[in-house]
C-alpha cells in the first residue's frame, strides 16, 4: 500500500485556512524533503566527503604534511609503495588475521552465553544480561589497563602460575606480544558480542522447536538444524561488529602489544603524527577500507542468499 | 503480560524435556568471573594507600577519590567528554529519527541508498574515519577542537540512533498519523503531537546509547580533538605516569558509576518499551 495516496488528507472541509497551514505543508509528501534532506546533507558533508578526501590525498604527489594551499598533482606512487612493501602487506595480513581471530573467538565465546540467556535463564534473563553488560560500561582504556596488570611480570597470571608451582620465574612474554593483544581485545568485546546473537535468538519462534521435537528431532538435532541456522545472522552481525573496529585497532596494541604487537592501524597513525607522510598514510587507509568493505559486502551477500534459499 | 507467562513457561518446559547436557550455567558464570576479576583488581588499587600497583596492599584509603575533586585538568577533561557526548547524542538522535521516518513512511528514489548511507559508518574502521576527518579539517583550514570531535562522534553515533528508532517505529501503526491528519492536523503536527509522545522512551534510549558511544570513544578522538582533551584522551596521555594511575582509576570508577547507571536506565526503557509494543 502506498502511503502517499492520502497526501492531501490533511485538508478537511470547513477548517479555517490558517489552521491547516500552507498547501505544500499539508500532506506527508511535502514533509519528506525536511526529513530526508538534513541527514542526507550531513552524511554527504561529514561522511562521504571526508572519505573522498582520503582518496584524493592518497592519489597526490609528495610526502610529509600538506597544507590546504599546496597544489594537487596526481600520482599513484603511494599505492605502489603500500602494495610493494612486504612489511606493510605482512602487517595488513596479520592485522586482518588477528581481527578474524578476535572476532571469531568473541563470537564463539558469546554464543553459549546468548543461548543460556535465551533458553535457560528463564525469568532471570534480564538480570543475567545486565550483569554481563556492566563491564562494557567500564572505560575501554581501563579494561585494557586491567589486562596490562594481569599479564605483567608481577600480574595475576604469573602469580597464579607461580602459586601453582608451574613456573619458577615470571614469564616476561605474556605482556607486549600479539597474544596479549588478542586476549585483551577478546576480553573487551565479549559482553557486547552476546547482544546481536541474543537478539537473533529471541526472535526464533519457539513453535519451530516444538515442531522439530514433534517430528522426532532430539536436542542436538534441534540445535543444529533449527537454532543455529536461525541465529547465523546474529552471529555474523556480532562477528563484523567486532571485526571492523578491531582490524583498525591501534590503542590496545600500543598499550599491551609493545613493538612486537603493533598492528596496521599503528602504522597509519604514525604517518599522521611522528613521521608525517599524509599521502602514504592515506593510501594505507584506503587499502584497509577497501579490504573491510569487500569482506562486509561478501558477508551481507552470504546472508541474503541464505535468506533467499531458506 | 501476566497471562502470557504461564503458557510460555509451560512451552519452554515441553522443549526442555529432551535438553542437551551442556553445562551452560557454569560457562556463563565462568565468563562473568573472567569479566569482573580484572576490573575488580583495578578497583582494589584505587583504594590502596601506595602508588605501586602490586600486592600486598599498603593500606586502605579514599585519598585518591578525594584527590579527583582537586584535579582541575581531570575534571575539565570529564566536562569536555560530557559536552561532546550531549551535543553529538542530541544531533545523532535527531538525524537518526529523520532517516527512520523518511525510510519507513515514504517511498522515494534513493530510499534504500539513504538507509545504507546512515548505516555505513558502522563498517568503516575508526582509524580510517579519523584520517578522513583529519584531512577534511586540514583542507578546510578548521582547527581541531571539541566541535570537530562532536561532528565526528555524531557521524559514528547516527547508525545506532537510526537502528534503534527504526526497530520501534516499524511497530507503530501509520494509521495513527492518518487519523490525526483526518482530524485536521498537518503531517508535522501529527508527528509532534502523536508520534513524538509515543516514541519518547525510544528516543531517550537512542540518545543514551549515542551518548555512551561518544563518551568512551578514543580512536577517533585522538585524531580530532585539539589541545583540550576529552577524558579518554586525557587518560591515555596520563597512563605512562605509573604513580598517577590510582587517581586515574578513581576518576574512571566515578565515571563508570554514571555510565553504568545510564546503561541500566537505557536497558530498562527499551525493555519496557518492547513489552508495551508487544501488547495488542
Amino acid at each position: 500500500m502506498d502511503r502517499d495516496v492520502g497526501a492531501g488528507a490533511g485538508r478537511v472541509a470547513g477548517l479555517p485556512p490558517g489552521r491547516t497551514g500552507p498547501n505544500w505543508m499539508l500532506g506527508r509528501r511535502g514533509t519528506l524533503p525536511f526529513l530526508a534532506g538534513p541527514p542526507l546533507v550531513w552524511l554527504a558533508l561529514f561522511f562521504v566527503v571526508p572519505l573522498a578526501m582520503i582518496a584524493a590525498f592518497s592519489l597526490r604527489e609528495g610526502s610529509g604534511a600538506i597544507g590546504p594551499s599546496d597544489p594537487w598533482v596526481p600520482s599513484g606512487d603511494h599505492y605502489a609503495e603500500v602494495l610493494g612493501t612486504p612489511a606493510f602487506m605482512r602487517l595488513l595480513g596479520i592485522s586482518a588475521l588477528m581481527a578474524v581471530g578476535i572476532a571469531g573467538l568473541a563470537t564463539v565465546l558469546a554464543y553459549p552465553v546468548a543461548y543460556f540467556l535465551t533458553f535457560r535463564a528463564g525469568s532471570r534473563a534480564p538480570l543475567y544480561l545486565t550483569l554481563l553488560l556492566i563491564p562494557f560500561a567500564v572505560s575501554y582504556l581501563l579494561r585494557v589497563m586491567a589486562w596490562k596488570l594481569m599479564l605483567g611480570p608481577e600480574g595475576g597470571i604469573n602469580s597464579l602460575l607461580a602459586g601453582l608451582g608451574l613456573t619458577d620465574e615470571p614469564i616476561q612474554l605474556l605482556l607486549y606480544s600479539r597474544p596479549a593483544v588478542i586476549i585483551t581485545l577478546v576480553y573487551v568485546w565479549i559482553p557486547f558480542a552476546a547482544l546481536p546473537i541474543y537478539a537473533a535468538m529471541q526472535r526464533i519462534d519457539r513453535h519451530h522447536l516444538e515442531a522439530a521435537a514433534d517430528l522426532g528431532a532430539g536436542p542436538w538435532a534441534r540445535f543444529w538444524r533449527v537454532t543455529v541456522p536461525l541465529s547465523v545472522p546474529g552471529a555474523l552481525a556480532t562477528f563484523f561488529m567486532v571485526f571492523v573496529p578491531t582490524v583498525g585497532e591501534y590503542i590496545t596494541p600500543a598499550l599491551v602489544g609493545g613493538t612486537d604487537g603493533i598492528m596496521y592501524g599503528n602504522i597509519i597513525l604514525g604517518f599522521f603524527t611522528r613521521s608525517a607522510n599524509w599521502p602514504l598514510g592515506s593510501a594505507m587507509a584506503m587499502v584497509m577500507l577497501t579490504l573491510t568493505l569487500v569482506l562486509v559486502a561478501a558477508a551481507l551477500r552470504l546472508v541474503s542468499r541464505r535468506g533467499a534459499l531458506g | 503480560m501476566t497471562a502470557a507467562t504461564p503458557a510460555r513457561s509451560r512451552r519452554q518446559h515441553a522443549i526442555g524435556v529432551g535438553r542437551t547436557r551442556v553445562p551452560l550455567r557454569p560457562f556463563y558464570t565462568g565468563i562473568l568471573v573472567l569479566l569482573y576479576l580484572p576490573i575488580g583488581v583495578l578497583f582494589v588499587f584505587s583504594l590502596n594507600a601506595g602508588t605501586t600497583l602490586a600486592f600486598p596492599l599498603q593500606g586502605l584509603t579514599l585519598d585518591w577519590y578525594a584527590s579527583v575533586l582537586g584535579n582541575t585538568a581531570m575534571l575539565n577533561a570529564a566536562r569536555n567528554s560530557l559536552t561532546v557526548g550531549v551535543g553529538s547524542a542530541t544531533l545523532a538522535t535527531l538525524l537518526g529519527s529523520m532517516v527512520a521516518l523518511a525510510v519507513l513512511r515514504f517511498r522515494f528514489p534513493g530510499r534504500s541508498a539513504l538507509l545504507a548511507l546512515a548505516g555505513m559508518p558502522l563498517v568503516v574502521p575508526f582509524v580510517v574515519l579519523g584520517v578522513a576527518f583529519f584531512l577534511l579539517f586540514v583542507a578546510l583550514d578548521v582547527p581541531r577542537s571539541l566541535l570537530t570531535l562532536g561532528i565526528g562522534h555524531t557521524v559514528i553515533a547516527t547508525p545506532y540512533a537510526t537502528l534503534i528508532v527504526l526497530s520501534r517505529l516499524g511497530g507503530l501503526d501509520p494509521a495513527l498519523e492518518d487519523a490525526a491528519m483526518d482530524l485536521g492536523a498537518t503531517y508535522p503536527t501529527a508527528l509532534r503531537r502523536v508520534v513524538l509522545p509515543l516514541m519518547a522512551p525510544t528516543l531517550l534510549s537512542a540518545w543514551l546509547t549515542c551518548f555512551i558511544v561518544s563518551f568512551d570513544e578514543i580512536a577517533l578522538a585522538i585524531f580530532l580533538v585539539g589541545g583540550d582533551p576529552t577524558f579518554p584522551v586525557f587518560l591515555y596521555g596520563q597512563l605512562r605516569f605509573a604513580q598517577r594511575l590510582p587517581a586515574l582509576i578513581a576518576m574512571a570508577v566515578l565515571l563508570m558509576i554514571g555510565t553504568v547507571a545510564l546503561t541500566l536506565f537505557a536497558m530498562r526503557l527499551r525493555a519496557r518499551d518492547a513489552a508495551e509494543a508487544g501488547r495488542p
